[in-house]
């Protein structure tokens, strides 16, 4: 029995952890569908692998579709020669990788991602941990990715990556208090007096039964996006990358594998980005606002809530594949302005406001 | 009781002087190039950087020198019309027609109407071809992908044109001494149409895409701004030129190729930065289509070489094997050159890039004795040293981008 219960969780997280791999190379081939959708192009469609690619009719589409594509991607980093440029410090060189993409798999322990009705008739979450920080936890842990970056700009060596990590530590800092501040005010709505609702993700997803929190906030589902933007460094903030200027940022020296933990962090990151932003704005699992969830007591109701939930992912992960296709690239001191200047005097105003607004209610409601 | 006290601070300018020095701290040289993404081939850049900011910027060229101008004295006139596809190998065809009008003119020859109508043609579809690039390369430059495709995607369908009219989709060779190579194909004029009515709905989409997007504006309004007198002065033409505001287009001032008969306007900046550059690019292409549709319009017909000029134009190939003159007159070109009389000329044609000039010097016979090639983009990018200093090292992308320039034309 207490063998069972310590394999449990390893065994949940390991599936956990190949599912969101799967998910990060399907990304990887959802970015190049869409951006090839997007630019008129037809997009990685002549990948097959032996037996399923040669059943008549599936096999042919699914090749189309690009279904193989991320194995033969995934394969292509692992069999490249592994090359390490004479002027890096070794060490540190192999190290910014797995540092770069620990954080975005750690974040995910604490991620709701759909709920289950307990033998007691309470509602649980589906999660690795639920602890009542959540939030907390994944700025946290999150923002030390930043550190893959740096040190792999450091540890290069060379004068582009050490421009790329500059950018992407000074850019990453700045947007991380305003997305901070953003979030504040959800969750002093979600743990405001006489609400039943944690710190919890959880509790914030169940606070939005009824309304999601990109109506009632939405300054600060703007603000946030924009910061999940940058922190993510995609277009149109990737200043680490900049790939016409920096060749490839903080990325120019790798190849192989270790640039493939790179490009899956990126991905990581950005399918983390959405999963937050839909935990804290767009409802979680509850189905739409104003509507009562329709998902059972059930199994069936939770592979719904599930379903339903990675289907808002799906969105969001769109909606990025969207605007890096759609943008052009910010200069770095711009990137550092709108940081600065507009979004965390914004992000400081509505948290003022909100503070303001639930005093007043508070005051009211008493008396 | 209340007491003034006076304290001194010091000389604030004095004391902020002595701390610049350690404020400053040290530059870092950077290279870039000759093979790095935001080049467009093989220029070089030495930078010193303060930060993010450029100092200093040392433009080294050179690393496609071919030595065209000296290979150009080992051939007959017709021989060199493939090197000057390799100029500006973006508008081949508008280099082409640009050689061979220098050799006409020192040749005093009038080529017919027909022959004038493709090559106008010619240049105008190569300008929307070189232009199609240079705003689609100029997005990507900014970080707008999409752009770059769209744009491409159009001058794809432009290059299926080219190859069918020149045999050729990259480096034409189409103009001879005297006319073109062949005679446009059966049905080319439609098609060229219709392409024309295809790419105006694919600028309007670039149009969405950049023209009032706010983060491109950002990054190009009043970024690598040219005065008019440093334009003048530097001597660069084409749209880099009117973008400063300076109204000179050679197909309007010095009119060769009958394009005095065409209406068409050409659109002149204000600022001369790198924004008022790419509008004048978009603005060009829309003109340009507007000349392909009017020469379409009145498409002459007649004879697509100068049929009086015996000893420049090689003969018709059946004519060649059923006459004897014709024969003579075929194997005295092809073995001794297109004949032009001794003298010495300098023709230069509004390119896309900007004004290709030639200047050559005969002595008679088949073969230049000198021949100097004015290169916009030598030109063009003659001002890199002073007009990058100051700016981000993000803004270097998007100024070379804007100026648009080929380093096949500039090295040659």
């Amino acid at each position: 029995m207490d063998i069972l219960a310590m394999l449990l969780p390893i065994a949940f997280s390991l599936t956990m952890i190949s599912v969101f791999m799967g998910l990060c190379s399907y990304s990887v081939l959802a970015e190049r569908k869409v951006s090839s959708w997007i630019q008129g192009r037809v997009g990685p469609n002549r990948t097959r692998i032996p037996l399923v690619g040669h059943i008549p009719i599936l096999g042919n589409l699914l090749t189309g579709l690009g279904i193989f594509q991320p194995a033969a991607d995934g394969l292509k980093f692992l069999f490249k020669e592994e090359i390490i440029p004479g002027h890096v410090k070794v060490g540190y060189y192999y190290l910014a990788p797995i540092i770069a993409l620990a954080p975005a798999l750690t974040t995910m322990v604490v991620l709701p991602f759909g709920r289950y009705v307990d033998p007691a008739g309470v509602v649980q979450p589906l999660v690795l941990a639920n602890i009542d920080v959540g939030i907390l936890f994944i700025l946290g842990v999150s923002s030390l990715g930043v550190y893959g970056i740096v040190l792999a700009g450091w540890s290069s060596n060379s004068k582009y990556p050490f421009l790329g990590a500059i950018r992407s530590s000074a850019q990453m800092i700045s947007y991380e208090l305003a997305m901070g501040l953003a979030i504040l005010p959800v969750f002093m709505w979600s743990s405001a007096p006489g609400s039943e609702y944690g710190l919890s993700l959880f509790g914030v997803v169940q606070s939005q039964q009824s309304l999601w929190l990109i109506i009632w906030q939405p300054l600060s589902a703007l603000i946030f996006l924009v910061a999940v933007f940058a922190e993510t460094n995609r277009l149109p903030f990737d200043m680490a990358e900049s790939e016409t200027d920096l060749v490839g940022g903080f990325h120019t020296e790798y190849g192989c594998f270790k640039f493939g933990l790179f490009f899956v962090a990126e991905y990581a990151h950005v399918i983390m980005g959405s999963a937050l932003f839909v935990c804290l704005f767009l409802g979680g699992w509850n189905f739409l606002p104003g509507i009562a969830d329709p998902w059972s007591d059930n199994v069936f109701g939770t592979v719904l809530s599930v379903l339903w939930f990675m289907s808002k992912v799906f969105f969001m992960i769109f909606f990025f594949i969207w605007v890096r296709w759609t943008l052009p690239r910010f200069r770095y001191d711009q990137v550092m302005s709108l940081g600065w200047k507009i979004l965390l005097p914004l992000a400081i105003g509505n948290l003022v406001f909100n503070t303001l607004i639930i005093a007043a209610y508070d005051h009211f409601t008493r008396n | 009781m209340a007491t003034t006290k006076e304290i001194t601070i010091g000389d604030v300018n004095a004391r902020a002087s002595e701390l610049e020095t350690e404020l400053q701290g040290e530059t870092m040289a950077l290279n870039v190039g000759p093979s790095h993404p935001t080049t467009h081939g093989v220029l070089r850049l030495m930078m010193e950087l303060d930060g993010d900011v450029v100092k200093k910027c040392e433009p080294v060229l050179g690393y496609l020198h071919r030595g065209d101008e000296k290979i150009a004295e080992n051939m007959t006139y017709n021989q060199f019309v493939p090197y000057t596809d390799r100029l500006d190998y973006l508008a081949p065809l508008a280099n082409n027609v640009a050689y061979a009008m220098a050799v006409e003119k020192l040749a005093a020859l009038e080529v017919p109407e027909r022959c004038q109508s493709i090559r106008v043609l010619c240049c105008e579809l190569a300008r929307i071809s070189s232009h199609l690039l240079g705003v689609g390369v100029y997005g990507m430059d900014a970080g707008a992908w999409t752009v770059f495709m769209f744009t491409f995607t159009e001058r794809e369908k432009l290059y299926t044109l080219f190859e069918e009219l020149t045999g050729a989709r990259f480096t034409t060779s189409y103009t001879r001494i005297g006319g073109v190579a062949r005679d446009i194909p059966e049905g080319w004029l439609g098609r060229v149409l219709e392409f024309c009515k295809g790419v105006l709905p694919v600028l309007d989409q670039v149009d969405k895409l950049l023209t009032r997007n706010r983060i491109f504006m950002d990054r190009t309004v009043g970024v690598g701004a040219i005065s008019k007198e440093d334009a003048i002065a530097y001597g660069i033409t084409g749209p880099n030129l009117r973008a400063c505001g300076v109204d000179l287009d050679l197909r309007k001032d010095k009119p060769y190729l009958g394009y005095e008969k065409y209406d068409f306007d050409v659109p002149i900046g204000t600022n001369g930065d790198c924004y008022d550059r790419y509008l004048m690019r978009a603005e060009e292409i829309r003109q340009s289509v507007r000349i392909v549709r009017q020469c379409i319009d009145q498409f002459p017909e007649g004879a697509y070489y100068a049929e009086d000029a015996k000893k420049i134009f090689a003969p018709n190939k059946a004519k060649v094997l059923t006459s004897m003159e014709e024969l003579i007159q075929n194997f005295m070109i092809v073995t001794e050159g297109p004949q032009v009389p001794a003298g010495e000329v300098y023709f230069e044609a509004e390119n896309p890039k900007g004004a290709l000039g030639f200047f050559v010097v005969s002595k008679g016979g088949g073969v230049p004795y000198r021949l100097k090639i004015r290169g916009p983009s030598f030109c063009n990018l003659s001002i890199l040293d002073k007009l990058i200093p100051g700016h981000y090292l993000t803004d270097i992308t998007v100024i070379l981008g804007s100026l648009d320039f080929v380093m096949g034309e500039c090295d040659r």
